[in-house]
């Protein structure tokens, strides 16, 4: 019996292994390849020369690169400070009032992302519903805030608080409070208790957070294009544009496999220093 | 053991409201410098409210705490230099046993050479050997946690040392060997050690003093064997464990109550009372014994063995009374010359052995 469920298990599994070969390491195979040919190709049947890489780093390409790295990373940042309070306030001291939050929080995704942007474009551009009010009550104005960098970073921050706000919230509910109680009892104060108990307790819960808030943010391009206006280019914009005007794709291909590179590692190397399994609430062995 | 005029901590008129509920009702409690004090109380006592109290979890609403000369209930746990072995003992599982007991040494700002050369002494006290300094709190066992959680404590070498249950989660024989660890560093250390339990049997192994909590105040405190022969309700007496109370009333010579008939001859048990004052009579079971014709005591009745229960060391039985009421006897397990089940018995006590619970 227990060589046939082995065997049915195998089998049943070939057609989510075939779908996924298909449809999602194929692809990446195609770009990789893609990434080597020469300049504006539309066939793998060049010699490769890598000139895509090359070109990237002699004509500074990797800007846009460097500047999603940044953002994402400023981005991650503002929302683990900003989140920490309200997650640690809906993992130990809301109850029932947690619900409202999430719910709340929730919400807002069922909205369009741009649709969202768009709405912080009404609010914040000149003439718009806080300037314009402020303007016609006052007399007083001020330059809209829009279309610069900071403008992309509230974007960021807005658009993927969820996804820092709940691996944080369940990071900090794993805590046990006698832990945090018996190191008030042996003297820490209120700072050493988040550094030496509270912090490395979360730790899951912040390693997960702080993936998908930068890893989301470093592929963004909604926010650069809406509230920044192009100020600076992102490097999923710049990718379409290698794909579509520029009609290169082996330069797309390299940018993407450059993206793909840099993100995957990270994420590698933030799994593996991970106890998923504590985070889902099985024991610790 | 030293009992100074000053005791190292007095709570005076200990007030803790919970919205409606008041969970201690003016406490008052000494705690004497160098004893061991236990708090006994069924669940809901308010025992567990109390020691928050007294190490700074909690504010009293009412009510002062003194620490020695220095008032204390508003100062913060981080802030007394007081500390607690928790329920769960509340090890840190992210660093390991090493780090765990040099905690309290980091916070102060101890060096590190220093703070380890205080662990290994700790280890040692607690007869832990050296390699477990590197060891993670996951690779302990429950008995070796709970003397990392000692050691973790001494090390912030407080002032009064409190435990909130620590040893209820273990199975029986670790908790024994536990026990006489604690009564045992108790007087190694020479600290003033204030425990909360449930369990009687606790209680009476490792304290000098005991108090009974309870619905927030305290019933009785006073040395174990005080509490164990001489107490002074009904609901220390049961709490205390199995005990034969019969209801009686002073008479002129002695006292009376139901089919018993006491002399007293003016001394013993109620001599104090008035003539017709009401009281409950109490006989601990080890205290009764099977009478044989002709052998006399002082208080004797009849009736049928019951039931027998074995306890280890003792037997256990119960002797049903014509009018219902039931009387435990207790007897050790080598003079078991008990009748048989259903037998009609005799059974007896003398005075000496029995205490008088006024009715309050």
């Amino acid at each position: 019996m227990e060589r046939l469920d082995g065997r049915l298990g195998f089998w049943s599994a070939g057609p989510i292994a075939l779908m996924l070969t298909a449809f999602f390491l194929a692809p990446m195979v195609v770009i990789a390849a893609f990434s080597v040919m020469p300049q504006r190709v539309f066939e793998f049947t060049q010699m490769p020369d890598f000139s895509s890489y090359r070109v990237i780093f002699e004509q500074r390409i990797y800007m846009p690169l460097v500047w999603s790295l940044g953002m994402a990373l400023v981005a991650t940042l503002i929302l683990f400070v900003i989140c920490w309070p309200l997650a640690f306030a809906m993992a130990k001291v809301f109850k029932r009032f947690t619900l409202v939050v999430t719910i709340g929080v929730v919400m807002t995704l069922f909205v369009s992302e741009n649709i969202r942007l768009f709405g912080w474009i009404l609010t914040l551009m000149r003439g718009g519903l806080i300037e314009g009010h402020l303007r016609a009550w006052t007399g007083l104005s001020f330059e809209s805030p829009l279309y610069d960098i900071p403008a992309i970073v509230f974007g960021l921050v807005y658009v993927y608080l969820p996804f820092m706000l709940f691996p944080l919230a369940q990071g900090i509910s794993m805590v046990p409070d006698d832990a945090r109680q018996a190191a008030v009892d042996l003297g820490a104060s209120r700072w050493r208790v988040l550094w030496e108990i509270e912090l490395p307790l979360a730790a899951p819960g912040i390693m997960v957070g702080g993936l998908l808030t930068f890893v989301l943010a470093a592929g963004a391009m909604a926010e650069a294009k809406l509230l920044g206006g192009q100020a600076v280019v992102v490097i999923s914009d710049e990718i379409e544009t290698a794909f579509t005007f520029g009609q290169n794709w082996p330069l797309g291909s390299a940018l993407a496999i450059l993206l793909i590179a840099i993100i995957g590692s990270l994420a590698v190397f933030a799994v593996s220093r991970l106890d998923l399994d504590a985070l889902m609430g099985r024991k610790r062995s | 053991m030293s009992h100074d005029h000053h005791p190292i901590m007095r709570l005076a008129g200990v007030y803790k409201r919970f919205g409606d509920f008041t969970a201690l009702h003016s406490v008052d409690l000494d705690v004497h410098e160098g004893e061991f004090l236990t708090i006994v109380g069924p669940s809901g006592s308010g025992k567990t409210t109390l020691i928050r109290l007294m190490v700074g979890m909690d504010e009293p609403t009412d009510g002062t705490i003194w620490l020695r000369s220095a008032r204390i209930d508003q100062v913060p746990a981080n802030k007394r230099p007081t500390c607690m072995v928790f329920q769960s003992l509340a090890l840190f599982p992210h660093r390991s046993v090493g780090q765990n007991i040099e905690f309290p040494l980091k916070i102060r700002g101890v060096n590190q050479g220093d703070r380890k050369t205080r662990a290994l002494e700790l280890l040692s006290l607690l007869r832990l050997s050296e390699h477990y300094y590197h060891k993670r709190i996951g690779q302990c066992s429950g008995g070796e946690r709970q003397r990392v959680a000692l050691a973790r404590a001494l090390a912030f070498d407080p002032e009064i040392l409190f435990f909130d249950e620590p040893l209820s989660a273990l199975d029986y024989r670790l908790r024994k060997t536990l026990e006489r660890e604690l009564k045992d560093l108790h007087a190694r250390t020479g600290k003033t050690f204030v425990y909360i339990t449930h369990s009687l049997e606790e209680a009476m192994v490792m304290s000098d003093r005991i108090a009974i909590m309870r619905e927030g105040r305290f019933e009785q405190i006073g040395p174990a064997e005080e509490i164990y022969a001489k107490p002074i309700s009904r609901f220390v007496a049961e709490f205390m464990g199995e005990v034969n109370l019969f209801p009686v009333v002073k008479a002129a010579d002695g006292l009376e109550g139901q089919g018993l008939a006491i002399k007293t001859n003016g001394h013993g048990a109620g001599a104090d009372m008035q003539p017709g004052a009401r009281g409950t009579l109490m006989v601990r079971p080890e205290a009764v014994r099977f009478l044989s014709v002709g052998e006399a005591a002082d208080i004797t009745v009849s009736g049928r063995l019951h039931s027998e229960y074995r306890l280890g060391s003792r037997n256990q039985y119960e002797v049903a009374l014509a009018d219902g009421r039931h009387v435990a006897v207790e007897a050790l397990r080598q003079t078991g010359h008990a009748p048989p089940p259903g037998a009609e018995v005799t059974v007896g006590w003398d005075l000496a052995h029995c205490h008088l619970i006024a009715e309050t």
